[in-house]
C-alpha cells in the first residue's frame, strides 16, 4: 500500500491563532480515512494546506507523491474537493457548475453524472442563487464524484443535507471505496465516520491526538462493564484500570482500561457472574474523551 | 477565514442586541409603517449601521466638504475681480459645450454663486454615488449575504433593514448639506443663499436614496442593485448635460427638469434662491421609496422582483475542459458588465459628441465672444478642446469600470467561490487572467465605444462623419493607458495586501477628483501630474506623443506583475 497523504508537523498560525500546531496526518491509498475534530480544532485548515490553498509556516506535506503547494495544479486533476460551506455563482445553473468544476478536474463522467443527479434529487436547472444550503452542497458532492479523480476530500460535507441525503452520501462513498479510490473525510457525524471509514484521526487545537483503526482506538479506552454478582464484590474498587465503580449490594456498573479488562472478568467470575453486559466505547466516548478540556481528562 | 471579521463583528452584535428590547417602544408612534411592528428592531439596525460605516461615512463627507471649500477658495483666487467673472459669464452662456460639462451659471456678483454653479452637477453626482453605495450595502447586499436572514430572525421587522439604509443615508446628506452651508456661511456668503446650496446637497441625496429604495428590490444580488442604480444616475445626468448645453432659451433645455440633477441647479443658490425647487426631489425621494416599501411588502426574502428564469441542465462547450472552464466562467462573470458599459458609454458619447454642434454657432452671436474663442484657438480650437475633455471624463467614468472588473477577483476570494476553483486544476494566474483580460482589452473596448460615440456625434452635427470617427476613435484608445494603471493599482492590492484592495477605489477617486477639478481650481501642476489623466495626449487639438503612453502602459504591465506574483505567492483569504 502507498500513502495517499502524509504530513508531519503541519504548523500554521493566522496572527495569533495558531491554527496548526505540529498536525501530523497519513492517509493510505484506497482507504477511508475520517477526519475528527471540534470546531476550530484545524481541520478545514489542514485541508487547505493540503490543497495548496494556503502555505504551511513549517512542516512537510506530501499529496499523492507531490509537493501540495509546488505542485499543486498538477495534484489538483487528480483529486475532487467539497468544501463544508458550497457558494454558488448566481447566474450559472447547478448543471453548469456540475460540468465546469468536474470539468476543471479532468472530466466528468455523464453517466455517474445523471445517476447521482437522480439519487440526489437535483434540479439542474435552478441557478446558483436559488438552492438552499442542501441543494448547494448537493452540487458540489456530484461534482465530486462523478468526476474521474483518485482523492476525494470531503470537509464537512453532509452539513445541510436532510437524513434522507445523508444515506445517499453515505451509499455513494461506500461505492467509490469499492472503487479503490481513496477518500479523505472530516466530519462531525459520528456515526458516519463509524460507517465509512477504515481509520480515524483526531485533532485538537490544531495537533493530532488519536489516530488508527477504530478498534485499536477502542483498545486505549475503557470499556463499560455491567453485572450482577452472586456475592458481594467487596475489593474490586482496588483493581488496576477501573473507575467509576457503582455498587448496589450484589449489582455493580463500572468503566474499566481495556487493557485490564481481562484482570476484571477473572475477579468477578471468582465471585460468580449472574448476568454481565460489557459494551466497547462508542466513538462518542472516544471524541467525547478528548474533547474534555485540558485537565479534564481521565 | 479565522479573524476575518468576527473580532469587530462581535461587540456590534453585542451593542445591538442590547438595544433590541427598546426598540418596538421606539416606533409604536410611527405612522405608515404598514403591518404593526414591521419596523421593530430599527434601533438596532441603525447602530449597527452606524457602526460599519463608522470609516468610510466620514471619508465621503470629509471629501466632499473639502470639494466644496477648495473650490470655493480657488474661485476666488482664480476670478478676483468682477471683470474675470462676467468673461466667464459669457463665455458659460455662449457655450453649450462648457454647460454640458459643468452646468448653468446663474450669478458671477458672489462666490457663493460661482461656488454653487461649479460645485452642483459633480458634487451631486458624487452625493448620488455615495448614496447609491450606502442603501445597498445596508439592504440587498446584506440579504444576499444571509446575514439579514440572521438578524431577521430576531426581534427585526420586515421594513426595518431599509428604513435603517434610509435613514443612515439621509442623515449623511443633512450632514454634508448643513456643514456645507457652515463652510460657504464662513467664506462670508449670505446665509439664505447658503441654506439654499445645503438644501440643494441635502435634497439630491435624498433623491437617489428613494431611488435606490425601488433598484435593491429588483435583483437579487447588490451587485445586480448597484448596476441598476448606477444607470439611474448615468440617466439622469445625461438629462442634465443634455437640458443644460440646449440653455433656457427653449429647444431641449425642458429635459433638465426630469433630473434631480437639474432640479438642484435650478434652486439658483445666491442668485435668487428659488427655494420651491427643493421641494421637487424631495417629493421625488419620498414617493420613491413608497414605492421601494411596495415592493418590499410584495416579495420574498432574499427573492428579487425581476425574474429568474431556469437555466441549462448542463453546460455548454464555453465552460468546459480544463482550460475552456475558467475562461468560460470568467467570461460569464464579466461580460455582462462589459456590454452594459460598451452600450452606456456609447451612448452618453453619442450625446456629448451631438453638444458640438453648439460651438460653431457662436461667432455669429457677439463679437465678445469672438475674442474670447480666438483665444482658445479659435473655433477649430475650441471644438477640439470640448470634445477631448469628453472622450476625457468618459475615460474616468469607464476607470470605474476597470476597477470594478479589478475586484471581482477579490469578491470571489471572500466569498468562498474561488476556492473550489482553485482547488481544481486551475493555477492562479490562470484564474486572475480569465478575469484580469477585461480590465485589460475590455478598457479598450469601453474606451473605443466611447470614442466611437463621440465620434459619431460630432460627426452627424459637423460634418466630415468619418474623419470625426476616426479621430474620436483614436482619442478613445490613446485613453486607456490611463484605466489601465488605476486597474494595475488594484492588482497590485489584491496580490500584495489583499485586505486593501478596495483602497483601488480609493486611489480611483482621488485620480479622478484631481483630474475633473484640478484645472479649474488651478492646481498646481505636480499635483496634476499624479493623475494618469493628465499624461493623456489630447486629441484631437494636441500634439500627439507616444512616450507618455509607452510609459503608463509599462507601469500598468509592473505593477500587474508585481500583484500576480503575489497573487502566486500568497495565502488564499489570509
Amino acid at each position: 500500500m502507498t500513502t495517499a497523504i502524509s504530513a508531519s508537523g503541519l504548523v500554521k498560525t493566522f496572527g495569533r491563532t495558531r491554527a496548526l500546531d505540529g498536525l501530523d496526518l497519513t492517509v493510505e491509498e484506497g482507504e477511508v480515512l475520517g477526519f475528527l475534530g471540534p470546531n476550530g480544532a484545524g481541520k478545514s485548515t489542514t485541508i487547505r494546506v493540503l490543497l495548496g490553498l494556503i502555505r504551511a509556516d513549517s512542516g512537510t506535506a506530501t499529496l499523492l507523491g507531490g509537493d501540495p503547494w509546488r505542485d499543486r495544479v498538477a495534484l489538483h486533476k487528480r483529486l475532487a474537493y467539497v468544501p463544508g460551506d458550497v457558494t454558488l455563482w448566481r447566474n450559472l445553473s447547478g448543471g453548469e457548475v456540475i460540468d465546469l468544476l468536474g470539468g476543471l478536474h479532468g472530466g466528468v463522467n455523464a453517466a455517474r453524472r445523471a445517476d447521482l443527479l437522480e439519487r440526489f434529487e437535483l434540479d439542474p436547472t435552478k441557478k446558483g442563487g436559488q438552492y438552499s444550503k442542501g441543494n448547494r452542497q448537493k452540487v458540489a458532492l456530484i461534482a465530486a464524484l462523478a468526476s474521474d479523480v483518485e482523492l476525494l476530500v470531503f470537509d464537512e460535507p453532509t452539513s445541510g443535507l436532510d437524513p434522507l441525503m445523508e444515506d445517499v452520501f453515505r451509499q455513494c462513498v461506500a461505492e467509490e471505496r469499492e472503487r479503490g479510490r481513496t477518500i479523505l473525510l472530516s466530519s462531525h457525524i459520528l456515526s458516519e465516520v463509524e460507517a465509512l471509514c477504515d481509520r480515524v484521526d483526531i485533532i485538537r487545537a490544531g495537533k493530532t491526538v488519536e489516530t488508527g483503526t477504530l478498534s485499536e482506538l477502542r483498545h486505549l479506552t475503557r470499556t463499560t462493564v455491567e453485572a450482577e454478582l452472586s456475592g458481594p464484590a467487596p475489593r474490586i474498587e482496588a483493581l488496576p484500570g477501573v473507575h467509576d465503580l457503582k455498587a448496589d449490594g450484589t449489582k455493580i456498573h463500572c468503566q474499566v482500561d481495556t487493557d485490564h479488562l481481562d484482570g476484571l472478568l477473572k475477579a468477578l467470575t471468582a465471585i460468580g457472574v449472574r448476568t454481565l453486559v460489557s459494551r466497547p466505547p462508542t466513538l462518542e466516548e472516544l471524541f467525547l474523551r478528548h474533547y474534555e478540556p485540558e485537565g479534564a481528562e481521565r | 477565514m479565522k479573524g476575518f471579521g468576527t473580532g469587530s463583528s462581535d461587540p456590534e452584535l453585542k451593542t445591538a442586541t442590547g438595544a433590541q428590547s427598546q426598540a418596538p417602544k421606539v416606533m409604536t408612534g410611527r405612522k405608515g409603517s404598514g403591518r404593526a411592528g414591521s419596523d421593530d428592531g430599527l434601533r438596532t439596525l441603525m447602530k449597527l449601521a452606524a457602526r460599519r460605516d463608522r470609516v468610510m461615512l466620514p471619508i465621503w463627507i470629509y471629501a466632499l466638504l473639502a470639494t466644496v471649500g477648495s473650490t470655493a477658495y480657488s474661485l476666488k483666487k482664480l476670478y478676483p475681480a468682477q471683470a474675470d467673472r462676467d468673461q466667464l459669464a459669457t463665455s458659460i452662456a455662449s457655450n453649450p459645450s462648457l454647460r454640458a460639462l459643468y452646468g448653468p451659471l446663474y450669478d458671477t456678483h458672489s462666490l457663493g454663486a460661482l461656488t454653487a454653479w461649479r460645485v452642483l452637477g459633480f458634487g451631486g453626482l458624487l452625493i448620488g454615488i455615495m448614496v447609491m453605495l450606502l442603501v445597498t450595502r445596508h439592504t440587498r447586499a446584506e440579504e444576499e449575504s444571509g446575514r439579514l436572514e440572521l438578524l431577521g430572525s430576531g426581534a427585526v421587522g420586515r421594513n426595518a433593514p431599509l428604513t435603517a439604509a434610509l435613514t443612515i443615508a439621509c442623515t449623511a446628506c443633512f450632514a454634508i448639506g448643513l456643514l456645507a452651508a457652515v463652510v460657504m456661511i464662513v467664506l462670508g456668503q449670505g446665509w439664505a443663499g447658503a441654506l439654499a446650496f445645503g438644501g440643494c446637497l441635502f435634497s439630491v441625496g435624498v433623491a437617489i436614496a428613494g431611488a435606490q429604495a425601488v433598484a435593491v428590490q429588483l435583483t437579487e444580488t447588490g451587485r445586480g442593485a448597484n448596476g441598476i442604480g448606477a444607470l439611474i444616475l448615468g440617466v439622469a445626468y445625461l438629462l442634465r448635460t443634455v437640458g443644460d448645453a440646449a440653455g433656457s432659451s427653449g429647444g431641449a433645455g425642458w429635459v433638465a427638469w426630469l433630473s434631480p440633477f437639474g432640479w438642484i441647479e435650478r434652486v439658483h443658490p445666491w442668485a435668487g434662491n428659488r427655494w420651491w425647487v427643493v421641494v421637487l426631489p424631495l417629493a421625488a425621494g419620498a414617493v420613491a421609496a413608497a414605492v421601494g416599501y411596495r415592493l418590499q411588502s410584495a416579495r420574498d426574502l432574499g427573492s428579487g422582483l425581476l425574474p429568474q428564469r431556469p437555466g441549462p441542465p448542463a453546460a455548454g462547450p464555453g465552460l468546459r475542459g480544463v482550460f475552456g472552464g475558467v475562461i468560460g466562467l470568467g467570461r460569464r462573470l464579466q461580460q455582462p458588465a462589459l456590454f452594459g458599459w460598451m452600450a452606456g458609454l456609447l451612448a452618453f458619447g453619442v450625446v456629448m459628441g451631438t453638444l458640438a454642434k453648439g460651438i460653431d454657432q457662436l461667432l455669429q452671436e457677439n463679437k465678445q465672444v469672438e475674442d474670447i474663442i480666438t483665444r482658445y484657438g479659435g473655433v477649430q480650437g475650441l471644438t477640439d478642446s470640448y470634445l477631448a475633455t469628453s472622450v476625457s471624463f468618459l475615460g474616468m467614468a469607464a476607470a470605474f469600470y476597470a476597477v470594478q472588473a479589478v475586484l471581482r477577483l477579490r469578491s470571489e476570494e471572500t466569498s468562498g467561490r474561488a476556492e473550489p476553483v482553485l482547488a481544481a486544476s486551475t493555477g492562479r494566474l490562470a484564474w486572475a487572467g480569465s478575469h484580469l483580460i477585461y480590465p485589460a482589452v475590455g478598457s479598450l473596448l469601453v474606451m473605443a465605444c466611447a470614442g466611437l460615440g463621440v465620434g459619431i456625434g460630432a460627426g452627424a452635427v459637423l460634418g466630415d462623419f468619418w474623419g470625426w470617427v476616426g479621430r474620436m476613435l483614436r482619442a478613445g484608445l490613446v485613453t486607456t493607458p490611463a484605466l489601465w494603471i488605476v486597474a494595475a493599482v488594484g492588482v497590485a492590492l489584491f496580490g500584495l495586501l489583499p485586505k486593501w484592495t478596495a483602497a483601488a477605489y480609493g486611489v480611483l477617486g482621488v485620480v479622478v477628483f484631481i483630474a475633473y477639478l484640478g484645472p479649474a481650481i488651478n492646481a498646481s501642476q505636480w499635483v496634476l501630474d499624479l493623475t494618469p489623466f493628465t499624461h493623456i495626449p489630447k486629441i484631437p487639438g494636441g500634439v500627439f506623443h507616444w512616450t507618455p503612453l509607452v510609459w503608463m502602459t509599462a507601469v500598468a504591465a509592473l505593477l500587474s506583475g508585481l500583484g500576480l506574483d503575489g497573487v502566486r505567492r500568497r495565502d488564499l483569504l489570509p
